[in-house]
């Protein structure tokens, strides 16, 4: 089957959606994708931040079609025509999209453990106002625990069903679900029932946002002062495949590999994610290399680095010696304006 | 008098119960429809020109010709009585006065279709009726009209009612098959589409109470029969549930093509605004349609008479028209206040959208809040841009069409009231007497709008 996306042509089989026929492509007329997990069945099609024009239906019905559709649940026809970046409607929705999605999102970035390799600011970033139109007040909810080793803050979550999907394929059971409606709809394990299915951690991973976080390694560092090294060990749970992420010594985190769409390239178990925090555990193979685009990559060391060079001129130096004055208690005198 | 052909009988004492209505000639339908060819009662209901009742207009007929026969899985055919629509409530007066009516034609389309376990979905808050129809189940079942082998035919039917838990968008085809299956009604993305993969992921059709009740009226007398009622491609008769200012609510049957001005004014049906008050808005088919302002009610805006049928009431596409919905009717005279009103749909929207999906999700609860600010004296000049602005952003970008009813009420309103938003925001404290528009007809403050430099 033919398909065209953005004027580039590309053969697919039968039953490719038009999001992994961008993805053969690659580049940027990919979509991106907040709800859609190509590791995960069912996944797609809540978020909508993937929307594309369609200006040709197919070779048979070459009738665009009226609405913007969700390139991850949308069939390749022989003969598509499809606009993704050149789309100024898509565009448009995307824009909508985003907008919606941080409305009543916290954006405590500064404290999220997600930032740095997190989709919905790379979306934001990518597509977002400058300034909020939004005066009302955000909803929000108290923060939960999923076990004893994943938190979770409703707050940031844009509901994109991903974690429910895992807890039912990966972790076998349906206890971990949605309550309630609209905006007021909650990730929750019902009336707060643990997980302790040994492969719970992966929600961790397929999460685009800060909403679920591993307590292990909460607040411990953002994410770009971690040096992330490959490594593997002998695992009778799961592949035993990983990136560690490591600061200086010391094991700080343990995550899946992640590919260049931020999706997993296999799940691991709990042990391995958790209780695993030791060097001597672990084989590891080497740095790690991101194809992803994210704050992580920037001054990568994987990558060859330019020398920075520092010009300092003397002023400069001077006005720091009068701050340090300044802000330094021992050297400015104290004085009590109360009793004087 | 128009014909009646839903409503025709239900003014019998007694024809709630089995006995009465088999002696009107009740359940002929399915005798006829037994000794039929499946696929002859839908070309039948083809040529009626029957369309949906449930709000999409889409002809039923059609419907019925796109179910899945060659795969040889189980069909199933369910009734959609979720009617939870704010101003509809049509199928709520057929099934509690005449249940067997639905019955009845439950079994004549289940045959048609080729199901043999058929549902009837119905809202939580009809409990009663939930009650009622199970009564009237029980008393086919006794008489044999449901069962295995019915009647001698070889046809087996099993008929149950499923009571939902009282959520709006469970009257959405996919999500209502998502909830009988014991799921949280999500709506599903579409396609595949029901008539393929449904409930069970079998070929399934989704209908509404009306729309399946006039099946048998079709099947006694005949499809040209049937389309030779009404105008055009608005064929038959069709229920309207009246509600707000008018001397006489309540549900009514008519023929399609009578002017909207004989619906309104007439004796027969409404009989004129109440205590004689100017009229100043109208929805025509329920929360989710456009209002039209007072100049578009009689009036196309070309000048035609505007008439109760499909085309007509879409005329002019949501620019000067609205659409006939479900047939909820709600009339506002002057005393109606327009932001309110929005706002009071909105709140329903934020209320009953599933969550699913973003646009809809947070934009429902977005344009309730600036609604309320501007409805209680906090609203500013921009609140007007960023209502028009969000409700354009999600219209067409969600999964399902709630989203679009959450849209277009408010696009609508600004459309054709935008003058009343403006007051609310400029004149905050003429807002908080609530009889602004008693004492102070809006027409009489209006000028204080323009007297105001920006
Ligand atoms: C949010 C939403 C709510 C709906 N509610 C109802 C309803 O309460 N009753 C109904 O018959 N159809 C309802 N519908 C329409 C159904 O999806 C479907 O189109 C209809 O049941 C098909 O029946 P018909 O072809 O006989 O009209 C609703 C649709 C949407 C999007
Ligand atoms: S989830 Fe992403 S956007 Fe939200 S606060 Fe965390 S880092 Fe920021
Ligand atoms: S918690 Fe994360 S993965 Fe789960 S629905 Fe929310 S955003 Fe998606
Ligand atoms: S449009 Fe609203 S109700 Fe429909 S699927 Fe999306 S969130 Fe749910
Ligand atoms: S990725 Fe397609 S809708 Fe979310």
């Amino acid at each position: 089957m033919k398909v065209t996306i953005d004027g580039i042509e590309i053969e697919v089989e039968p039953g490719t959606t038009v999001l992994q026929a961008a993805r053969m492509i690659g580049g940027d007329v990919v979509p991106p994708a907040m709800c859609y997990y190509s590791k995960l069945k069912d996944t797609g099609g809540n978020c909508r931040a993937c929307l594309v024009e369609v200006s040709k239906g197919s070779e048979a019905d070459p009738r665009p079609m009226p609405k913007m559709m969700p390139s991850c649940k949308t069939g390749v026809m022989d003969g598509m025509e499809v606009k993704v970046k050149t789309s100024e409607r898509a565009l448009d929705a995307r824009k909508a999209v985003t907008e919606f999605l941080l409305i009543n999102h916290p954006l405590d970035c500064p404290v999220c453990d997600q930032a740095g390799e997190c989709d919905l600011q790379n979306l934001s970033f990518k597509h977002g106002l400058e300034k909020t139109r939004f005066k009302e007040e955000k909803r929000t909810f108290e923060p939960e625990n999923i076990g004893d080793k994943i938190q979770l803050h409703m707050n940031r979550c844009i509901l994109c069903y991903r974690c429910v999907h895992t807890a039912e394929q990966v972790c076998g059971s349906r206890n971990h679900g949605v309550l309630n409606r609209g905006d007021h709809a909650q990730i929750s394990t019902y009336v707060s029932a643990a997980i302790d299915h040994e492969m719970s951690g992966n929600m961790i991973d397929v999460c685009p946002v800060g909403a679920l976080t591993d307590k292990t390694f909460r607040f411990k560092s953002r994410v770009w002062f971690n040096k992330p090294f490959n490594a593997h060990r002998n695992c009778d749970k799961c592949c035993g495949k990983t990136t560690l992420w490591m600061f200086g010594n010391e094991i700080q985190r343990v995550t899946a590999r992640k590919d260049e769409y931020h999706e997993v390239e296999e799940f691991i178990c709990n042990e391995c994610r958790f209780d695993h925090k030791e060097v001597s555990d672990w084989v590891i193979e080497g740095p790690r290399k991101f194809e992803k685009f994210s704050v992580i990559n920037q001054n990568n060391y994987t990558r060859k680095m330019d020398t920075v060079k520092i010009a300092t001129e003397k002023q400069i130096l001077e006005g720091r010696e009068q701050d340090r004055k300044k802000i330094s208690m021992k050297e400015v005198p104290y004085k009590n304006t109360e009793n004087s | 008098m128009g014909q009646k052909i839903l409503f025709d009988k239900i003014h019998i004492p007694g024809i709630k119960t089995y006995d009465v209505y088999r002696e009107n000639g009740g359940y002929a339908s399915v005798e006829k429809a037994l000794k039929m060819n499946p696929d002859d009662i839908t070309e039948e209901v083809k040529t009626s020109g029957l369309r949906g009742r449930g709000g999409a207009g889409f002809p039923v007929g059609l419907k019925w010709s796109f179910i899945d026969k060659k795969s040889g899985n189980p069909r199933h055919l369910v009734c959609n009585a979720d009617e939870s629509e704010p101003g509809t409530f049509k199928d709520r007066y057929l099934m509690e006065y005449i249940p067997h009516l639905l019955i009845e034609g439950m079994i004549t389309s289940s045959f048609a279709l080729g199901a043999n376990l058929s549902y009837i979905y119905i809202r939580g808050e009809y409990m009663w009726i939930f009650k009622t129809l199970e009564r009237a189940i029980k008393e086919a079942y006794a008489a044999g009209w449901l069962g295995k082998n019915i009647k001698g035919s070889g046809y087996d039917l099993d008929l149950h009612v499923h009571c939902g838990g009282g959520a709006y968008i469970c009257g959405e085809e996919t999500a209502l098959i998502e909830s009988l299956e014991g799921k949280r009604g999500n709506p599903r993305i579409k396609p595949p589409f029901p008539a393929v993969k449904g409930l069970w992921q079998n070929p399934t059709v989704v209908n509404n109470v009306e729309s399946i009740a006039s099946v048998p009226w079709i099947v006694l007398n005949s499809g040209e029969d049937y389309a030779k009622i009404g105008l055009g491609r608005s064929t038959g008769t069709k229920l309207f549930s009246v509600s707000g200012h008018v001397k006489k609510p309540g549900v009514y049957e008519i023929e399609m093509g009578i002017t909207v001005d004989e619906f309104m004014n007439s004796d027969e049906y409404c009989g004129g605004m109440i205590d004689d008050r100017p009229l100043k808005g109208l929805i025509p088919g329920g929360s989710s349609v456009p209002i039209l302002p007072q100049h578009l009610i009689f009036k196309t805006a070309n000048g035609e008479d505007r008439l109760m049928t499909y085309e007509s009431l879409a005329d002019g596409g949501f620019a000067t028209g609205s659409s006939l919905g479900s047939g909820g009717f709600i009339v506002y005279n002057d005393t109606a206040c327009i932001v309110r009103n929005t706002w009071n749909f909105s709140r329903f929207y934020h209320h009953e959208s599933c969550g699913q999906c973003s646009p809809c999700r947070e934009g429902t609860g977005w344009m309730e809040k600036i609604l309320w600010r501007i409805e209680n004296g906090q609203g500013t000049e921009e609140d007007i841009d960023v209502l028009w602005s969000v409700q354009a952003k999600i219209e067409g970008n969600t999964i399902c069409p709630l989203g679009d009813a959450a849209a277009w009420p408010v696009a609508a309103a600004i459309r054709h009231f935008r003058d009343e938003f403006e007051y609310h925001i400029r004149f905050p404290e003429k807002i908080k007497n609530r009889d602004h528009f008693v004492n102070e007809p809006f027409e009489k403050v209006k000028h204080l709008l323009n007297s105001v430099t920006i």
